[in-house]
């Protein structure tokens, strides 16, 4: 199981902030990123570019897409920044085997 | 170049899909209705249209990367710059190469250089970004398949949703 990372949680706020122009302090563990921080999609397209050139990961943010229109899985899963970091531990994780 | 259709590639020079870069070759037209009003008297292809130049070169590049399964729409220009000015009947040498590939978005860097009577010099430089998404209307793939074999960029077999991810 991969845990959180208090780190790569203080990378991607850093990488939120500047480019959705959100005060970092407003940015937590908890928040979630479309509906506290107000993300839409084209900034989260930056975030992702941003966040995967910072960490040589390929985030799956369209599968994850269709994973929670589909139902099958809860966009929280993804969304909730202390979720969203453990995502990418996992990606790095993956990527260093 | 076709500016009133926006067809700015004439030719794919070169390709390479293993290092991820292209170059393509354009003729400024000596006439466009834009040369009237851009600018009387000191006609000069517009630096926008430099860009989009560049940006449909890149966009050539990731869908023969990706088996045109998915169609590049520029989002975001993150740099610019317009060297110099290029007037009609240049002929450009139009380069791109893909700078990154992520879930739904692509980076390329692109430049532009004029062919002159002695040397070659920088016109543009640009690095630009694309959102991109299953092609948005019927029929389009196929045209734009049946215009990059126009000018003569490869066409391979992976169909629509095949590639990428």
């Amino acid at each position: 199981m991969t845990a959180f990372s208090q780190e790569t949680f203080d990378s991607v706020a850093d990488i939120i902030a500047d480019i959705c122009s959100i005060d970092r302090a407003a940015i937590a563990p908890d928040s979630h990123a479309v509906n506290d921080l107000g993300i839409d999609s084209l900034d989260f397209l930056d975030v992702t570019f941003d966040i995967d050139k910072k960490f040589g990961i390929k985030m799956p943010v369209e599968q994850w897409m269709e994973e929670v229109n589909q139902g099958d899985a809860d966009a929280d899963e993804f969304f909730v920044m202390k979720n969203l970091v453990v995502r990418i531990e996992e990606l790095r994780a993956a990527k260093a085997v | 170049m076709n500016l009133e259709y926006f067809q700015m590639v004439d030719r794919v020079e070169a390709i390479d899909l293993e290092r991820r870069a292209i170059r393509c070759l354009a003729q400024v037209p000596e006439r466009s209705t834009i040369f009237e009003g851009h600018f009387p008297g000191y006609p000069v292809m517009p630096g926008t249209l430099l860009v989009e130049a560049v940006a449909q070169v890149g966009g050539f590049l990731l869908m023969a990367l990706d088996g045109y399964s998915r169609m590049p729409v520029l989002t975001q220009v993150v740099k610019a710059r317009i060297r110099e000015a290029v007037e009609p009947g240049a002929v450009l040498t139009i380069e791109a190469e893909v700078q990154q590939v992520s879930s739904g978005i692509s980076a390329i860097d692109g430049r532009i250089s004029v062919a002159g009577s002695e040397s070659r010099t920088r016109a543009a430089e640009c690095e630009i970004r694309y959102r991109t998404m299953p092609f948005p209307a019927p029929g389009l793939r196929e045209l734009v398949i049946a215009r990059a074999r126009e000018i003569g960029a490869p066409v391979t077999a992976a169909g629509p949703g095949e590639a990428q991810r």
